[in-house]
């Protein structure tokens, strides 16, 4: 794994990028100790149009707390996809919910159905962006998967722990490959 | 509602991941704030929201004004009772306050007022980082008055500068303005809070005159005078009019004069146990990158890139930016060539900078003001460019 | 007797004269606040005078109390605070109509919705007296002042309309001539728990009669007692013939919640959601 990792989380407005991109910190930061800064869209911005969380996840203090390009991508709308798939770097991964987004294939691009996954096999669309989590923690090994359902445990609706578990657990099984 | 936990380390440390925002209202918590007025502006909102959440946990009091004049207002009378007071606001608000900040410094009445910088100016950039507000949070109230502003990079620094904050103006009877930025309040960060026996914490200090006898600005007890609290068995008068000692108004020329000097004596006389400062990898350094608040973590980044290039960089990080430390620049290491100055605004603080900096060096700053923050790279390309134009 | 009860509170530090013109309104006002909080035997030092700007809020300054002058039109905010932080003082605060309902309107309206347990006396003279006679939001339609030399053509507030509409739990009028009905007024209203408004049309013998050639603070005085109708008997005029009148009275005497005790029940509240931190 590399020692220094640019992240951005991107989608609409109410996908819980947010809530992501804080979890995600909380379990780098706390549990698995590492270096994190997490910032994320404000205002209008926030609450429609192409939302995003960002992390940058290091082994040595991070200096500059805004990613410029990104080493991961994950895009759950079309808007985000078209507005930051220019930042990848190159032999970033990008993960796509192909559900809800039109993409264009290469090498590290990874496709997957996330909100059809969260609607018919979690049974609740709104844990498409803890699947997300589950997807990112297992392709990308940049969080562990304990600290990261550590983390969602502590920040969710009291009496969801079953669901969110299943959704987190679910994303990290996924078998995928890049789609070239 | 609060958007983050907090937990405990082996030490019984509370530790936690947070924004700006948030870290700063815990750490108020911890220098013994009491009351918080407030006004709804962006980017400031969420110290407010956890304010109200967490401060009548604590036996502490919350109230949402209905406009900033009047969130200023109401912490200075809160604090007339003798508790710890705190606003925050944003540049347009910032801009409201001044009426009672300058109340505030003419009275000598503790209070910490957090002015989270956004682009300006009037509504300006609402969600945008910028450190345009720096001269304003020495010069924006009328009339000659003494403030204190603190600056801090990273959330780590706000725990740190916002308990400094309460304890500076506790110590020398002064608002305190914490001039945080859109980039440090909205960043979340792992941050560790002090254990209560790590922390010093002031409070004001008290007179044992005898009541009849107590003068709220009294000058025989030195330039900072013993404060007592509305309520006790001191009773007295403030006014927002230049005062004699007892607080009455005066216009006799010397009471006037007196009493100005004063104020700005009792913290020009402590420059130096307010300037609160870091250097980083100056001893060796040609090239002197300064900045204060947000910027600093970029300049630090291109320091860090710069050396490995060979580059003689070194980094000077004001955390205090009010009063302006004269000391610090007048002993700057004598191989420093080439000062550049970062700041989010069109060149305010390099102003003093330029004042004090007597000897002969190439003295430039690095500015940015697009809302947008600066990266390593930029102030990076620029010392490179700058290089190679010289060489 | 009544001199006996002033002189006690007078600031022993304080040197005199004070700052008001021969024959101004304001110092009958100051001395019914007095004889209110000696009647209802609060202690001085938890008795918090808090006021404005203008000629009116100049008055803490002479009197024996914990007291803050503040910024123009700010007084209820800055008592707003004092109140929140120690709710066990009494916080009586005097302001003007232009300190009060001008530049301080927005804090006026909002302290009568948070009826927050305070008692504002509004030292009403519909001018501005320390500037120089300019035209204030009580003076009526018609009359004159420095920036209104053609006649004032806004209308005015009703200071007790207002605060009743606003939500105050107390509010009434009296006068600076009917003295002795203006005290009960103030004790009643610092008696009662939550906001205050205390309407005093006080005559300024200077400039507003500079301005309307009103004549001396004696013909200010006889006016103002003519023109004075009780709330019974405006009942029963036309507003033509209202027009003129100082309608004196208690206009709401109601019981809402209180603002610092709701608060404090709320912090009761906060105290039993506090959790311990977990270890990490």
């Amino acid at each position: 794994m590399k020692n220094f990792y640019e992240i951005r989380l991107s989608g609409s407005g109410g996908q819980g990028l947010i809530t992501m991109g804080m979890i995600m910190g909380e379990a780098a930061a706390l549990f698995d100790h590492k270096y994190v800064v997490q910032t994320q869209s404000y205002g209008p911005e926030a609450r429609g149009g192409a939302c995003k969380a960002e992390l940058i996840i290091s082994n040595s203090r991070v200096n500059n707390p805004k990613p410029i390009t990104v080493d991961i991508l994950l895009t759950l709308s079309q808007p985000a996809y078209d507005k930051y798939i220019p930042d990848v770097k190159p032999g970033g991964i990008v993960i796509i919910d192909s559900s809800l987004v039109k993409y264009k294939k290469g090498k590290g691009v990874y496709p997957l159905p996330i909100t059809t996954f969260a609607e018919k096999d979690i049974g609740l669309k709104v844990t498409a962006n803890v699947v997300a989590l589950g997807i990112i923690c297992s392709l990308t090994k940049v969080v562990s998967y304990n600290a990261l359902e550590r983390a969602l445990l502590n920040r969710i609706p009291p009496g969801t722990e079953n669901i969110n578990k299943k959704a987190l657990s679910f994303g990290k099984s996924l078998k995928f490959k890049d789609n070239i | 509602m609060l958007f983050y936990k907090l937990y405990k380390d082996e030490q019984g440390r509370k530790v936690g991941f947070l924004q700006g925002n948030e870290a700063c209202l815990e750490a108020a918590l911890i220098a013994g704030l009491k009351f918080f007025a407030g006004y709804p502006i962006t980017p400031s909102s969420e110290i407010a929201a956890v304010a109200a959440e967490k401060l009548p946990m604590y036996g502490g009091r919350f109230i949402q004004m209905e406009d900033e004049l009047s969130s200023m207002a109401a912490i200075v009378g809160a604090s007339m009772t003798g508790k710890k007071t705190m606003t925050a606001t944003s540049g347009p608000g910032f801009s409201l306050k001044q009426e009672n900040l300058g109340y505030a410094c003419l009275n000598e009445v503790p209070c910490v007022i957090v002015n989270v910088q956004r682009g300006g100016p009037s509504t300006g950039l609402p969600t945008q980082v910028s450190q345009g507000d720096v001269m304003q949070a020495k010069w924006g109230s009328h009339g000659d008055h003494p403030i204190i502003a603190l600056s801090p990079s990273s959330v780590q620094e706000v725990v740190e500068l916002t308990i400094q904050a309460f304890n500076f103006a506790e110590q020398y009877r002064n608002p305190v303005v914490l001039l945080m930025d859109e980039t440090v309040a909205h960043m979340r960060e792992k941050i560790v809070f002090p254990l209560a026996e790590e922390t010093e914490i002031i409070n004001r200090h008290h007179s044992e005159v005898d009541p009849q006898k107590y003068k709220p600005f009294d000058t025989s007890f030195g330039d900072i005078p013993p404060f007592e609290n509305f309520g006790s068995e001191y009773r007295y008068f403030i006014t927002g009019l230049i005062h004699d000692e007892y607080g009455y108004p005066t216009t006799k020329p010397l009471e006037v004069k007196n009493l100005l000097d004063r104020i700005h004596r009792k913290i020009n006389d402590h420059t130096q146990q307010l300037s609160l400062f870091e250097q980083y990898q100056t001893e060796d350094a040609e090239t002197l990158i300064i900045s204060y608040g947000s910027p600093v973590r970029s300049c630090l980044g291109a320091m860090e890139a710069g050396r490995k290039k060979g580059m003689k960089i070194g980094v000077l990080q004001l955390k205090t930016i009010w009063p302006f430390n004269p000391e610090i620049f007048t002993k700057l290491p004598s191989k420093i060539k080439n000062i550049y100055v970062v700041e989010l605004n069109m060149g305010q603080l390099i102003l003093e900078i330029e004042r004090v900096i007597k000897r002969k060096v190439n003295i430039q700053g690095i500015n940015k003001y697009d809302g947008l923050f600066i990266s390593d790279q930029e102030i990076l390309k620029y010392l490179e460019q700058q290089q190679g134009k010289k060489s | 007797m009544m001199q006996d009860i002033i002189h006690q509170y007078l600031r022993p530090s304080k040197k005199f004269p004070h700052v008001w013109c021969p024959g101004c309104g304001d110092g009958i006002v100051l001395s019914a606040i007095v004889r209110a909080i000696h009647s209802l035997g609060k202690s001085k030092n938890e008795t918090v005078l808090v006021s404005g700007i203008g000629c009116s809020s100049r008055a803490p300054v002479y009197v024996d109390f914990p007291a803050l002058h503040g910024t123009h039109g700010r007084a209820l905010a800055f008592a707003t605070g004092i109140k929140m932080a120690n709710p066990e003082l009494t916080v009586v605060v005097i302001t003007g109509d232009g300190d009060g309902l001008a530049i301080g309107g927005n804090h006026f309206i909002h302290a009568c919705r948070r009826n927050i347990d305070i008692t504002a006396v509004v030292f009403n003279n519909s001018i501005y007296g320390m500037t120089g006679g300019q035209y204030s939001p009580t003076m009526k339609v018609n009359d004159y002042g420095a920036t209104a030399p053609y006649g004032n053509i806004e209308r005015p507030f009703d200071v007790c309309d207002l605060a009743s509409a606003a939500g105050a739990n107390f509010v009434a009028r009296a006068t600076a001539y009917h003295a002795i009905m203006l005290e009960k007024f103030i004790k009643m209203g610092i008696a009662k728990k939550g906001l205050s408004i205390i309407d005093v049309i006080t005559p300024c013998p200077t400039l507003y009669s500079f301005y309307n050639k009103a004549g001396k603070n004696i013909d200010m005085m006889e006016s103002i007692r003519d023109r004075t109708i009780t709330i019974q008997k405006a009942e029963q005029l036309s507003d033509a013939e209202k027009e003129d009148k100082i309608v004196v009275g208690i206009f709401a005497n109601r019981d809402f919640p209180e603002y610092t005790g709701i608060y404090s029940d709320l912090m009761e509240r906060a105290k039993r959601s506090v959790k311990d931190e977990e270890l990490l």
